[in-house]
């Protein structure tokens, strides 16, 4: 593991460049099957940046958040807010992303201040009953003063444009056609790896080591010197940032968000996501995301034409066996690997 | 030899409650001192407002001649006193080498830091053969070791150490108390919260006996171990 990942290694550039080329190339070879699945794969990559920012607080803080997703909807309301019809303001994304990460980041401190003394069972009660009032809130604030528009929520949001490039249409460079979910993936894509550079840098970096301590025993870490206030806000901060951009991009594929969008089970959704590829793993967390946005997917196309094979004809629908199947695998997977697919301990430097 | 820290009429409550009610308590420059006493007499909660976990109700801590009563604990370590938690707390999913450089973690003089984590190695072998094994597969014993090595790695003038013997072998609590003489000697100055009393005694010079909140008897740690009320009471003679 740590061989391969030796970034002095020929044989590790060589890997890490065909990897470069696989995920370049992947949005067409995608299309070639179809749009939908470019769409998925975006999708996958918004799930992977949020999962890392949530990484940041239950993975190596150990903070356990059920309300994450509260933030994804404060970083999408800021952007569908400030570049639609709804108030008429159309800001370029450069100027809304960075509003949307701190409006996030004020959130993450404003549910970590109160909930500083709070572990495990508690801050996980908490922390749902804030995702909740956040929700709660959009779908509210439609009187007297029309913030959110209810339960309605916002269209024709704005989508990215740098410049003349609007990634809404499809445009034609070097003779290929770049339509506006291959654009969006590599943005995605160029986010992912800023986050995951981020992430990486505070694993082993002083901030992340005292994440760690908090996790592993609270008054030891106070014991150690470590500002167990200040460290504990940082995480919720820095975790709700991730949150906010990707809500900012979620807002801007979508082109319509609407409250129902960040309801509790997504936030379970993106826990899921972390606690089955594996807390604290960096990699683990990108590669919970993908497996839990393509599992249902694939089910969803696959359910069908197997059991008509197998039996003849169509016994479940393919919507009510696809959850099912994707429980049972979730169960199964926590049955024989608790400390996800990719374990935090694989990154020990041997 | 002057007190490098001094209690006064200390009271810390939890709610309602007064746990430790209004002691007076002094450890000088270079000595050992041990508080003993039973289970729920309130020796961690003085060692956790010394060591700025718990904020005292009234009554004045002196440490360095400053006063630190209510200053947070992560402050005082750069300050020079550091604590070995009840129940050892190393980080168990971190591997020793990774706790010994949490325990460095108000430091940035890494030369010195380096410098010091070779002298714990030698101070305690044992972590040295589990150097890139995480804490939370170590033995009690070992665990332990690896608490007081960490907590040394921070320079400490003032170590407090909660409950050393915890859930340890008899001949471990030996060894862990040798330690803890050895660490003595190099200068660093010991408070030592214990209820397994007559190794404390037998290994500090000067004791305070703690009694539902209160300290009921104090003197050099010998005469106490002849005191008949001490025997009868916490040496089951």
């Amino acid at each position: 593991m740590t061989a391969t990942r030796d970034p002095r290694g020929p044989l590790a550039i060589a890997g890490l460049v065909l990897v470069a080329a696989a995920l370049l190339a992947l949005p067409f070879a995608l299309a070639q099957v179809g749009t939908a699945w470019v769409r998925i794969t975006n999708l996958a990559l918004l799930f992977a940046l949020l999962a890392l920012g949530l990484n940041i607080v239950v993975g190596f803080a150990g903070l356990l958040d059920l309300g994450y997703i509260a933030f994804y909807g404060v970083g999408a309301y800021v952007w569908a807010m400030l570049a639609s019809p709804h108030f008429n303001i159309h800001l370029p994304f450069w100027v809304i992303l960075p509003i949307g990460a701190l409006a996030a980041c004020i959130f993450g401190v404003l549910l970590g201040a109160p909930t500083l003394k709070l572990r495990g069972d508690y801050l996980a009660i908490v922390t749902l009953g804030f995702g909740e009032i956040v929700r709660i809130f959009l779908n509210n604030l439609s009187r007297p003063v029309n913030i959110t528009n209810g339960p309605q929520g916002i269209s024709r949001i704005d989508p990215v444009r740098i410049g003349e490039l609007d990634f809404s249409t499809t445009s034609k460079f070097a003779g290929l056609a770049f339509s506006g979910p291959i654009k969006y993936y590599y943005l995605l894509l160029l986010f992912l790896v800023v986050v995951l550079i981020v992430n990486m840098r505070l694993q082993d970096s002083r901030i992340g080591r005292a994440w760690q301590a908090i996790r592993e025993d609270e008054i030891a870490a106070r014991a150690m010197g470590i500002n167990t206030t200040s460290v504990k806000l940082l995480a919720f901060a820095m975790g709700a940032s991730f949150g906010g951009i990707a809500g900012g991009m979620f807002a801007s594929m979508q082109s319509f968000i609407s409250p129902e969008s960040f309801i509790l089970v997504e936030s379970v959704m993106v826990l899921a996501m972390v606690v089955l590829g594996g807390m604290g793993n960096i990699w683990g967390v990108v590669l919970g995301a993908v497996l839990l946005t393509f599992v249902p997917e694939i089910l969803r196309y696959t359910v069908e034409p197997l059991q008509k094979a197998a039996f003849g004809r169509m016994i479940i629908e393919p919507e009510v066996i696809r959850m099912l199947l994707f429980g049972l695998a979730l169960v199964l997977m926590m049955l024989f690997r608790p400390s996800g697919i990719l374990p935090a301990s694989v990154r020990r430097r041997g | 030899m002057p007190a490098l820290l001094n209690l006064e009429k200390v009271e810390v409550r939890y709610g309602g409650i007064r746990a430790v009610k209004g002691i007076d308590l002094t450890v000088n420059e270079g000595e050992m001192a041990c508080i003993v006493g039973a289970n729920g007499a309130g020796k961690t909660t003085t060692l956790k407002a010394v060591a700025g976990l718990l904020e005292p109700a009234a009554g004045s801590i002196t440490y360095a001649g400053k006063s630190i009563a209510g200053v947070r604990s992560f402050a005082l370590v750069r300050q020079g006193l550091a604590l070995v938690p009840e129940g050892r707390g190393v980080f168990g999913q971190l591997t020793v080498a990774e706790n010994l450089a949490m325990g460095a973690y108000v430091r940035d003089d890494e030369h010195a830091v380096a410098e010091d984590r070779e002298r714990m190695l030698g101070l305690f072998p044992r972590l040295k053969e589990r150097y890139q094994q995480s804490a939370g597969t170590m033995s009690g014993g070992e665990q332990q070791m690896l608490a007081i090595a960490r907590a040394l790695m921070s320079r400490p003038r003032l170590l407090l150490l909660d409950e050393p013997s915890m859930g340890l072998a008899p001949l471990i609590v030996e060894k862990i108390f040798e330690t803890i003489a050895a660490v003595a000697r190099t200068g660093v100055t010991i408070l030592l919260v214990e209820q397994n009393a007559r190794m404390a005694l037998e290994t500090c010079q000067r004791a305070y006996v703690m009694e539902s909140g209160e300290i009921t008897l104090t003197g050099p740690a010998r005469d106490l171990l002849d005191d008949p009320q001490v025997r009868a009471a916490y040496l089951g003679e």
